[in-house]
């Protein structure tokens, strides 16, 4: 038989059109997909944030109060890995100077140095990680501005925790259930090991019509959450009214949780 | 011409077979850390890459090297070093080859690599750095072997491979640049943000990258029929001068900057690395090894009788080597995340299984070096 | 025409063809009962009309399919509410919705999932991070 490479390849041309139109006549044919919304009870804000009363926290606040990290690592079960270099924490304090390193006055008000400073993911407006991740395993939502994680993408890499400014998230270095101390909570999972997680400002919460659970469990009502972009939220009236803070602003990061000191 | 790898002394076997061991050791302390996770290592939540992503760093400057011997030769047609490209070549083969084993093993799910192909973000400077990567292994491997193909069957090589050669030149440095921007673009690290992060990884690049070829040439040249040239290895060794002068300066500017200005954010990782800070000084010895390091390095390269000599110049080249590694490998990486986001001084070392795993690394790297240039070697000895 | 290395050659074929037909000869004599999926959980007996989200057959085929797609529109695109063919919404959630009705992992999930030669304590690796019912045995 003569086969030429000419008749090979308008044979093979033929072939990959064949091949191609299945696809085409199988998506034209497809039957209507399925419908997906969103949760009528579910909070809505075009921007998410957070003012934490440090004020509020010391002087109404017991202290050694936890409740607030407590309530978030319950409700999501956050492991209690007890090693300083492994832990995992999505709300949680630190000392003036780690949380402001940049403002480190030498003469201050008494005592502002020794006490504790509620510190979380701040949900930054224009963040760092997000911008490295390179599977999208983190994004920031567009309805609502949450940094989002998905832990079914993330590779493990770890870049975010290398770009975050605030240290705000944690790397699952072993297999986080043995140490959850906590009662589980049945309705949010766990995550596996060789993944990056960090405070999600409930958004599994918000979605169900309830406010963070961190909010939630303040007795003091320091943390405030809110709307950024609505006026009247409790969020921007307290904005509007004290003076506020945020952490590392000269990084141009535009952090969402504000501090009143 | 596979086939010449199979082929070889009784010295040659017994090198692969200690390799073997080395990888097989490895490969199973990765089985262990596959099997723990990343707790084994030394690594934490404050020093979040160690040591793995320490040597990729560093690799890669090795790999960028061959466009060292590559440039010269065929844009200004430096003759001297047309028996070396190939070496060159074969050489940033097995250092990507041992950078993207190093991110494997880094990562917390490594079965879910292909997360990166399949949802590629181009604002993103990882994805980049792995199209990068992997563009440079295969162009690479591409010319590498078609030039030594043509050059066994005596004939001149194809007319594609020369577009391909031109574009690895700045692909070359395209690898360097885009894994400095890895560091260079982070808000919250100090240390790395710096504008000269790029320029700095390729000095140092063409500093250690040469120098290894320069003690792998002579090691050739002790072992088989291939000599590399004295003018050859004297040209190299003039680049290995120039790029290690640069180098080093530009870790004085580093200095000058961060110290000068006064600024805390800038002197503390430098601070940290060469006095120790808040009593934390595990970097200290090692940062003092690279500085004596690479004064001796530069006093053996600068004066020409020790250059030229070839017995001053294997220490100088080992002393560049060395002093570089010390540098990017173990201080830069790790220095980046000290003091933390938070201002705290918390430390890493890398543990024994983590170690296990980057002498595999190391060792698969050198087996891909060695089986590459026994071929290499054999056919230019076949066709001298 | 002659064979060279024979000795070397016949015994490797033979190494390889035993290695390469395992899945054939190494289950032989072991027979497992199919798997029998159990749907009288107490949720299911209250049911008025028992049906799933979709019909048994496709929720058979497709019920990964399904749990992907919910996956991503949970997680990555923020709608909770899936809408059935027959117009019944349910929110979207492995651990909350499904295990509702079907609480019996063990007697139900892992039936076919064991029988596929899937390690029920890990795989399908949702159980990883999603938390499995308590199931009273």
């Amino acid at each position: 038989m003569e086969s030429n490479r000419r008749s090979f390849l308008k044979i093979g041309g033929i072939c990959a059109l064949g091949l191609g139109a299945l696809p085409v006549v199988e998506a034209l044919a497809a039957t209507d997909l399925p419908k997906v919304m969103s949760e009528p009870r579910a909070l809505v804000g075009k921007k998410w944030g957070m003012v934490v009363d440090m004020k509020k926290c010391w002087e109404k606040g017991k202290p050694g109060c936890k409740d607030c990290m407590l309530a978030c690592h319950r409700t999501h079960n956050v492991p209690d890995i007890g090693t300083v270099k492994e832990e995992i924490k999505w709300i949680w304090t630190e000392p003036f100077e780690c949380t402001f390193p940049t403002l480190d006055n030498e003469f201050s008000v008494e005592n502002a140095k020794e006490r504790p400073y509620i510190v979380l993911c701040n949900h930054c407006t224009n963040p760092p990680c997000v911008r490295v991740c390179p599977t999208q395993a983190t994004w920031k939502r567009p309805e609502d501005g949450i940094v989002m994680m998905d832990f079914h993408r993330c590779i493990g890499c770890r870049y975010c925790m290398a770009a975050c400014p605030y240290g705000a998230r944690s790397f699952n270095f072993r297999e986080p259930r043995p140490f959850i101390q906590t009662e589980l909570n049945m309705t949010f999972p766990t995550r596996d090991r060789g993944v990056v997680e960090k405070c999600n400002f409930c958004y599994e919460r918000l979605a169900a019509g309830l406010i963070p659970a961190c909010v939630e469990a303040c007795k003091c009502q320091a943390l405030c959450f809110g709307d950024l972009e609505d006026p009247n939220s409790d969020v921007r009236k307290l904005l509007a009214s004290r003076f506020t803070m945020r952490r590392k602003p000269e990084l141009g990061t535009q952090p969402n949780v504000y501090y009143i000191v | 011409m596979l086939e010449r790898a199979l082929v070889g002394t009784q010295r040659y076997y017994r090198f692969l077979m200690v390799l073997l061991v080395l990888m097989g050791m490895g490969f199973a302390a990765y089985l262990f850390q596959y099997n723990k996770g990343l707790t084994i290592t030394g690594m934490g939540r404050d020093v979040s890459w160690g040591f793995y992503i320490a040597q990729f760093t560093f690799l890669v400057g090795v790999a960028a090297s061959a466009v060292m011997v590559v440039l010269p030769y065929y844009l200004h047609d430096v003759k001297v070093f047309g028996k070396i490209t190939i070496l060159g070549e074969f050489l940033a083969v097995a250092s990507v080859t041992m950078c993207l084993l190093f991110i494997i093993v880094d990562l917390g799910k490594p079965m879910r690599l292909l997360n990166v192909l399949l949802y590629p973000t181009p604002n993103s400077v990882l994805f980049w750095d792995m199209v990068v990567l992997n563009g440079y292994l295969f162009l690479n491997i591409l010319i590498g072997w078609n030039v030594l193909e043509a050059e066994r069957k005596g004939v001149h090589y194809a007319h594609w491979i020369k577009i391909l050669i031109y574009v690895s030149i700045p692909w070359a440095v395209s690898i360097h640049t885009v894994t400095a921007f890895l560091y260079a673009g982070l808000p919250g690290r100090h240390y790395w943000l710096t504008a000269i992060m790029a320029a700095r990884f390729l000095a140092s690049a063409f500093a250690s990258g040469p120098a290894l070829l320069i003690l792998l040439s002579l090691i050739l040249r002790r072992y088989t029929k291939f000599d590399a040239g004295k003018e050859a290895i004297d040209k190299l060794s003039q680049i290995v001068t120039y790029a290690m002068i640069i180098s080093v300066f530009f870790v004085g500017l580093e200095f000058f900057t961060a110290f000068y200005s006064q600024i805390p954010s800038h002197m503390e990782s430098l601070i940290y690395l060469f006095v120790g800070l808040e009593g934390h000084s595990r970097l200290v010895p090692f940062m003092w090894m690279f500085l004596i390091l690479a004064v001796v390095a530069l006093v053996l390269l600068i004066n020409p009788n020790t250059r030229k000599n070839e017995k001053t110049l294997k220490i100088a080249c080992g002393a560049v080597f060395l002093s570089m590694w010390l540098e990017k490998g173990l201080g830069l990486v790790i220095a980046g995340f000290i003091p933390n986001a938070f201002n705290q001084v918390r430390e890493y070392s890398p543990t024994v299984p983590e170690l296990m795993i980057a002498l595999g690394v190391w060792a698969t790297g050198f087996f891909v070096l060695t089986i590459l240039y026994k071929i290499a070697t054999s056919v230019k000895e076949e066709t001298a | 025409m002659r064979i060279y290395n024979a000795n070397r050659i016949i015994p490797g074929l033979i190494i390889f063809l035993g290695l390469i037909t395992i899945p054939l000869w190494y289950n032989t004599g072991k027979a497992v009962p199919p798997p029998d999926p159990k749907i009288d959980t107490p949720a299911i007996q209250q049911m008025a009309q028992k049906q799933c989200i979709m019909p048994k057959s496709e929720m058979r085929t497709g019920h990964m399919q399904l749990l992907n797609d919910w996956r991503t529109w949970v997680v990555r695109d923020g709608k909770r509410l899936y809408v059935a063919a027959d117009s019944k919404e349910y929110v979207m959630s492995l651990q909350n919705e499904c295990i509702k009705c079907h609480s019996n992992k063990s007697q139900f999930c892992d039936q076919c999932h064991a029988y596929a030669g899937l390690d029920v304590g890990t795989e399908p690796y949702c159980w990883t991070c999603h938390i499995a019912p308590k199931e009273n045995k």
